[in-house]
């Protein structure tokens, strides 16, 4: 997400640090840019007006001009402008003994899916979710109720006969009473915020569900509308919180910016994928970092300890506190990053790591950690274990079996070998440090010349000008981490 | 009948619910100034720019049409029907395309596959579309190509159920490309005259389904040399600029032909259709406005123009010509 506004104004941020000193006309010059950038990425147009004068106040000022470092003065600025704007979130679902949530929108926003979302994390938190059918609407909107809460076991209260939701929510609200459950959401009907008669029964609906939370459902690829009806639905019924969708892949994604300006609410969660687990809590500033292309370590983290298996996870680590880092446990470890989500996505979360997917040209990650654990999967279990075994014939049977070059079988066993020793260390070193050293193998695998291959649109190979010059990004970035990380501690 | 009621007619009983009109933002603009007109300074600019931005047209298109009224009438004081003028004709320059009727095959079933965003609007389309074929006397086979979203083959099965059409399914997971070449094998046998391929939504951003979206399009065209006849894009009306990459790599995967702009019926303008056209060349077939069978309009640039500006065009209308609103 974001791809088009961080270029944008990274080329802002550009012109600064290009001007030899800075004045107040290449200060506004710079700041055009960023206003434009946030039209163009949807931003609502007072809140892109609003935004910049403040920024502008503040950037124009004596201070920064005359400041040693005026530009990355600027970059705070915006930094801290983007936080206020779109924070503070709050993730909490405040939670009680028992909790009505209820989910609304425009058609077609997502309510739906997210609700399952929603009800998987809970279940996945301990509590006992149910949900309401509430869309009587939507041809099958119920059945796709009842289709994702069999795929994540969580109840699904419906009635296909029923015709009004009011009347199905009253009755939802006796039997998650009955059933026990703790949680109830309620999936409504998708309805435009000027239509009258729908939005007088989602009012009903509110005043005799009295949900304690009521969260509006927005999609995220919306324009300069998506301000409007926010605020509709906001003066409607009091909204608690917002809900973002469809932020994966969208360049735009302006609406995040916009919402919480416009409803005074807070952004609470966003879709980020139709799979079921592609829920993120919002944090505002993760966000503004991600916007300006800072990345977001914090996300990476906590979807590691909900996701990965935790046992599994100790197997393996006891394997590798034991000196027997193999084959075996290189490809679990790769699957177990995989089902972090894909590979793109969680590299656009890792600072620094959407520049290097960038510069890695059209290389699709997630293939080519599909093609590595296809190269493992084609040896034998000894192999696996004892690398040293595999000789020229074993690897071209290897490579046959994995449809690859027999050259990549070797590359892959070279880089295994330096990993390995690395994962051997890593054991060592506290979670703070593992930490980073995860990062910073996970860069050494997908960076050119590692593990995956380099693919750069038709497969032309890097100049060597360019290879230095990744090269350099990279160190900076390394420096930058490092800096980073001094700071922090 | 009037040119404009004509218009009316053509968008039909969707006018009735869009609340879409620029015009009442522009009056806005010379509230203050009553009678007299009032002067166009940068303030007056700026003001119109927000207006035009609120479209969703883009920055772009937004600042051609102000540089142009910059142009003729800054430092003069100038009355709202003028600057109003100026702006749609403008505007309706940038929309303008030529009139592009669904392309039917010349024997046999024409294959018209739909495609788009998540939740844009293809399935509630093509229940629309076949309605209307329908109503041409068209007989209709669907292929219900969403094989990913849950209960999305239900909800086009409930959809041609109600219309009497025939439909081809599988079951959830199975190969959408598959389905596709059932229905039209269907419709080929079947004699029918029109076979709409329904897919899942997908972002323009993931390659491996644009991919599938390629193949399915291979297969129908191995079916029948010239099909699919058209690929529409469904767009949803209140989509940003994010429309415009939309329309761009849903193009280069299955060359489409058109646009459905769907939920016009919202307070949505629909302006990112102005950047596609101009930068990506689709012609927009077909609007949506409402959830219901019938509301599905043809698309006619120079309505959708004058839809936009619909308060004061019955004003003008009524001074001009004497004749009452309405
Ligand atoms: N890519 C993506 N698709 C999503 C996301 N959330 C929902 N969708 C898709 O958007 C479409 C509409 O979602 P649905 O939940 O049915 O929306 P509703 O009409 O508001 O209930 C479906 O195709 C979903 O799979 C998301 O975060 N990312
Ligand atoms: N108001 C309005 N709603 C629409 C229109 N077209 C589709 N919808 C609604 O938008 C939601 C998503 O539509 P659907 O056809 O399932 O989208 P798909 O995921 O692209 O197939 C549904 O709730 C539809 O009823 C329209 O023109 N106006
Ligand atoms: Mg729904
Ligand atoms: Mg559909």
């Amino acid at each position: 997400m974001f791809e088009a506004l961080q270029d944008k104004l990274n080329k802002a941020f550009r012109t600064l640090a290009g001007t030899a000193r800075l004045t107040e006309s290449n200060m506004r010059e710079a700041l055009a840019i960023v206003e434009q950038a946030l039209l163009e990425a949807d931003v609502g147009y007072k809140v892109v007006k609003d935004f910049m004068a403040s920024v502008s106040a503040k950037a124009l000022g004596e201070e920064v001009l005359k400041s040693l470092r005026p530009q990355e003065q600027v970059f705070a600025i915006v930094y801290r402008e983007l936080v206020a704007l779109m924070g503070p979130g709050d993730p909490s679902l405040h939670l009680r003994d028992f909790t009505k949530i209820m989910l609304c929108g425009l058609q077609g926003s997502g309510k739906t899916t997210t609700c399952a979302k929603l009800a998987r994390m809970l279940a996945k938190s301990g509590r006992r979710p149910m949900m309401i059918a509430a869309d009587l609407q939507r041809p099958a909107a119920i059945e796709q109720l009842i289709v994702l809460g069999q795929q994540i076991e969580v109840p699904v209260f419906a009635d296909t006969a029923a015709k009004d939701p009011v009347e199905l929510c009253q009755r939802g609200m006796q039997h998650a009473g009955l059933a026990g459950a703790d949680v109830v959401l309620i999936d409504t009907a998708g309805r435009l915020h000027i239509d009258d008669e729908l939005m007088t029964q989602l009012r009903r609906i509110d005043e005799k569900i009295e949900p304690h939370q009521c969260y509006l459902v927005v999609d995220g690829m919306t324009g300069q509308d998506a301000v409007n009806s926010a605020k509709a639905f906001n003066e409607a019924l009091e909204l608690d919180g917002v809900i973002l969708t469809k932020l994966d892949g969208d360049q735009q994604g302006g609406a995040v910016l916009s919402v919480r300006a416009v409803t005074g609410v807070p952004v609470k969660f966003l879709g980020t994928g139709e799979h079921i687990q592609d829920l993120e809590p919002f944090n505002a500033e993760q966000m503004a970092g991600r916007i300006l292309g800072q990345g977001d370590i914090a996300e990476i983290a906590r979807r590691a300890m909900t996701e990965i298996d935790q046992d599994e996870m100790r197997r393996q680590q006891e394997d590798i506190a034991a000196g027997q880092f193999t084959l075996e446990n290189f490809r679990d470890l790769l699957r177990q990053t995989k089902r972090l989500g894909s590979m793109s996505k969680i590299m656009s979360l890792i600072p620094g790591m959407g520049a290097l997917k960038g510069m890695m040209g059209d290389a699709d990650v997630d293939q080519d950690f599909g093609r590595l654990t296809g190269v493992i999967d084609s040896m034998t279990p000894q192999e696996r274990r004892d690398p040293d075994l595999i000789d020229q014939s074993r690897r071209r049977r290897i490579a046959a079996g994995a449809g690859v070059e027999p050259h990549e079988v070797n590359d892959l066993v070279k880089q295994f070998d330096m990993i390995g020793s690395r994962m051997k260390q890593m054991m060592g070193l506290g979670m703070r440090d593992r930490m980073r050293a995860v990062q910073d193998l996970q860069k050494q695998m997908t960076s050119p010349g590692g593990l995956a291959r380099q693919k750069v649109g038709t497969g032309k190979r890097l100049t060597s000008a360019e290879k230095a010059r990744i090269k350099k990004d990279k160190e900076r970035e390394m420096r930058r981490m490092r800096r980073k990380e001094r700071e922090g501690s | 009948m009037g040119f404009f009621s004509k218009i009316k007619q053509a968008i039909g009983a969707g006018l009735e619910k869009t609340k879409r009109a620029l015009a009442t933002d522009v009056r806005d603009l010379f509230k203050k100034e009553g009678r007299d007109g009032r002067l166009v300074d940068d303030v007056f600019i700026d003001q119109l720019l927000e207006i035009l931005i609120k479209t969703d047209m883009g920055v772009s298109a937004a600042k051609e049409i102000t540089s142009e009224v910059k142009n003729r009438f800054r430092g003069r004081v100038v009355f709202m029907q003028d600057v109003l003028e100026t702006v749609r004709a403008k505007l309706r320059e940038l929309l303008k395309q030529e009139e592009v009727p669904v392309k039917m095959a010349a024997a046999g079933p024409t294959v018209i596959m739909v495609v788009g965003v998540n939740g844009s609007g293809k399935t509630t389309s093509i229940a629309k579309l076949a309605h209307r074929f329908q109503a041409e006397g068209k007989k209709v086979v669907l292929g219900a190509g969403d094989t990913f979203r849950a209960a999305a083959v239900e909800q086009l099965t409930i959809w041609a159920n109600r219309l009497g059409v025939e439909i081809v399914t599988a079951k959830q997971g199975s190969d959408p490309a598959s389905v596709a070449h059932t229905a039209v094998t269907k419709a080929l046998a079947d004699k029918a005259d029109i076979c709409i391929v329904d897919t899942a939504g997908r972002l323009q951003t993931q390659k491996s389904l644009m991919q599938e979206l390629t193949k399915i399009h291979r297969i129908v065209n191995r079916l029948i040399p010239e099909a699919p006849h058209e690929v529409l894009l469904v767009l949803d009306a209140t989509a940003g600029q994010s429309g415009i990459s939309q329309a761009r790599g849903f193009t280069e995967a299955v060359k489409c032909t058109g646009l459905v702009l769907a939920k016009l019926d919202g307070t949505a303008k629909g302006g990112v259709v102005v950047p596609i056209r101009q930068q990506v060349g689709l012609p927009v077939k077909f609007v949506g406005v409402g959830e219901k069978l019938a509301d599905l309009e043809a698309f006619d640039s120079e309505a959708f123009t004058e839809a936009l500006f619909e308060g004061l065009v019955e004003e003008r209308e009524g001074a001009g010509a004497g004749q009452p609103a309405k």
